[in-house]
């Protein structure tokens, strides 16, 4: 009975805050735009009985997953939300992975407050922080009154409402998700393992690549994921950064639900957004399952 | 003689191939190695044996370069090596920890610095399969090192070492981890393998039956100093020190003042005993105080006083520590001395001769007692 009561708790938190939700989407999704409220129909009427069950069902249809096909917005956006997710997460994986190896190594007093320096900005809401990101990279922004303070340029420049705007928020929002794992593997690495290695006659720099790297694979591919799932639907970011020119699926989704009002085929790419991301999460459960198994 | 036997540090024509010169090595204000000046010689198993924290991985962490000497210099070969760093030493090093890449395969993990050093495909493959045979891990190339036992993961770590065929091998604690049976396998092992590939070896542990049955010389640490380094032999049987004599095996310390009689000396240890004598070669003052180290094995225990021996004490069984084989009897002497002797078990437990408060002699020849200064 304990057992059950275990086990139950988990799936009826799954059923209830994924599994449900998920259910009235798809269902959103397989109805049809309607002048209304809820604006869409068939809607479920339990007062006709069985009948009516059965007339609810009949009305259900993929019109609105084959709509996707005929207008390339939509794929073209899930293409550009990939690349633009995939190369954000290398960026950050860049940035992040120096800081995580310097925290790694840093003497055993500071790595607490090292920590928290990371830690610091989800104490602020998000929002803020990327409203505040706007003051910074405007053409009157911060970043372009130091640059031309500095005489380092004489114009200002252009970042704001560009793709390049979108990875600074990205890289940003999402480096303590990178930071996090690869420092929590490096942290456990046996420091002897790179004196065997020198000691073997490998350079530092070597070692570092034969050694550290490997033992770090599981924080990378753990970081990468938990930067590249969610940046896949991001939304707020490239709305508040990208400008028009930043075509995201997040975006294409907002739109469709508030401005056409469209809530099936909104409810339809939010469906095949989910789908595509079932497979990075896939990816990302074994890598755990098979960490987990390697240090047990 | 010298081609029979192997004493290359009584050879003042053979060149050392490892001088330290006034080593000191301190951690801020800790002094770990204290101003060390000895030679290791090609060929040899040395052993550094000491209590925990005495500096011997200190030591072994110089030769490998990983740390550098405060003072003084270290010669590898004739040459300074303070300015070679570890991965250009032709110095390899077991870990205690062993330190086996745990991503990589046994064979990989042996196969990593050969693959420094830019040899073939085939001359890898030809020597890595040389170093499984030789540490008998061959069906277990293809493992990680977790999937191993403690004892392989051990052999892994040697053959890792010792796949580059280097001047000089460094084995810190390697068997640390093993149990009393494979420990001593290993350390056989480790002699045959040091006989076939002529590689020095430098060996530490802090298990004196370990050092003894491997090392061709044996240095007793204290404190960051070589109390004492000499063959296993001469470390149990001339001790330098009581300390040496105390750490090297069972042993028995009487102190007393000396007065020369004979060829030896006098010991004078409680007012109303007599002297124990000892013909040990040691200048002492008259009246100076020193110590005898008598091991339990060459004490005979007796009921009767023995009369061809000139040493010979009556005293009283307080604990009997039985061994199996052997019986090491703690008798009490006058004065409140302690002094023990080892008997062989030859009869069964149930016969034994002596038990608890038995009034028993101990006797000893006149050279079985060192006598000591310090
Ligand atoms: N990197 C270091 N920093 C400070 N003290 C050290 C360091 N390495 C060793 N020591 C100290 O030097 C002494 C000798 O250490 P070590 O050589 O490891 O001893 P052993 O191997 O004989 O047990 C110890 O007291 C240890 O605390
Ligand atoms: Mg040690």
């Amino acid at each position: 009975m304990r057992r059950f009561a275990l086990i139950a708790l988990p799936y009826a938190w799954l059923l209830a805050l994924f599994l449900v939700p998920f259910g009235i989407v798809l269902k959103i999704s397989l109805s049809d735009i309607a002048l209304a409220i809820p604006p869409y129909t068939p809607t479920l009427d339990l007062s006709e009985g069985w009948a009516g069950f059965k007339d609810f069902l009949a009305a259900l249809d993929f019109e609105n997953f084959t709509f996707l096909t005929t207008d390339d917005l939509y794929w073209k956006a899930y293409l550009s939300s990939l690349q633009i997710a995939a190369l954000a997460t290398f960026i950050t994986l860049i940035v992040g992975y120096p800081i995580a190896y310097g925290m790694a190594n840093a003497p055993d007093h500071w790595r607490p407050t090292l920590m928290m320096l990371v830690i610091l900005p989800f104490w602020t809401s998000f929002l803020i922080r990327v409203y505040s990101w706007m003051g910074i990279l405007s053409t009157e922004g911060y970043l372009n009154q130091l640059l031309l303070w500095a005489g380092l340029i004489s114009e200002p420049l252009v970042i704001l409402n560009t793709p390049t705007a979108v990875y600074i928020g990205i890289v940003y929002t999402y480096l303590p998700f990178m930071i996090l794992p690869i420092y929590s593997t490096l942290e456990r690495m046996d420091g002897s393992l790179l004196e065997a290695a020198e000691d073997l006659g490998c350079s530092r720099l070597t070692a570092f690549w034969l050694v550290t790297v490997p033992l770090s694979k599981n924080g990378i591919v753990a970081g990468c994921f938990l930067v590249f799932i969610p940046t896949i639907g991001e939304f707020v970011i490239p709305s508040l950064l990208g400008g028009s020119r930043t075509l995201m699926i997040g975006k294409v989704l907002w739109e469709e639900f508030f401005n056409n009002r469209d809530w099936p085929v909104a409810s339809a790419v939010a469906v095949v957004l989910l789908l595509i991301l079932i497979i990075p999460i896939i990816l990302f459960q074994r890598n755990e399952q098979k960490s987990r198994e390697a240090e047990g | 003689m010298g081609q029979t036997v192997f004493e290359p540090w009584n050879d003042p024509d053979e060149k050392p191939l490892i001088q330290f010169k006034n080593v000191t090595k301190r951690f801020g204000d800790f002094t770990a190695i204290d101003n060390q000046t000895f030679d290791i010689y090609e060929k040899e198993f040395f052993a550094l044996l000491g209590p925990s924290g005495c500096g011997k991985t200190t030591m072994m962490r110089m030769l490998a370069g990983f740390e550098a000497p405060t003072e003084g210099t270290i010669l590898l070969g004739g040459q300074d090596i303070a300015p070679i760093p570890p991965n250009k030493r032709a110095v390899n090093m077991m870990f205690q920890s062993y330190a086996l890449f745990p991503h990589l395969s046994v064979w990989d993990n042996i196969a990593f610095g050969l693959k420094r050093d830019r040899m073939s495909k085939d001359a890898i493959a030809a020597r890595v399969e040389e170093m499984l045979t030789l540490t008998r891990l061959t069906q277990f190339a293809r493992r990680k090192p977790h999937q191993i036992s403690g004892g392989q993961r051990q052999r892994v770590a040697l053959a890792r070492s010792l796949a580059k065929a280097p001047k000089l091998l460094l084995l810190d604690e390697p068997m640390g981890a093993l149990d009393a049976k494979l420990r001593q396998a290993t350390q056989f092992e480790l002699m045959d393998i040091q006989e076939k590939t002529g590689t020095t070896f430098v060996i530490v542990t802090h298990d004196q039956e370990e050092a003894m049955t491997v090392a061709s010389r044996v240095a007793v640490m204290d404190e960051g100093r070589i109390v004492q380094a000499d063959t296993p032999a001469r470390i149990y049987e001339n001790p330098s020190t009581t300390y040496v004599a105390d750490f090297i095996g069972d042993v028995t310390i009487i102190t007393g003042r000396a007065s020369p009689a004979g060829e030896g000396y006098e010991v004078h240890y409680a007012e109303a005993a007599a002297p124990i004598y000892s013909a040990f070669d040691i200048d002492l003052a008259e009246g100076e105080t020193c110590h005898l180290a008598l091991r339990p094995e060459k004490v005979s225990i007796t009921a009767e006083r023995p009369a061809d021996r000139r040493n010979a004490v009556q005293g009283t069984i307080i604990d009997i520590a039985y061994l199996g084989n052997l019986s090491t009897y703690h008798v009490e002497i006058e004065g409140g001395q302690m002094v023990k002797a080892q008997a062989a078990n030859t009869r069964r437990l149930s016969r034994r001769d002596f038990t608890w408060e038995d009034t028993v002699w101990l006797s000893w020849t006149d050279t079985a007692a060192v006598l000591l200064r310090e």
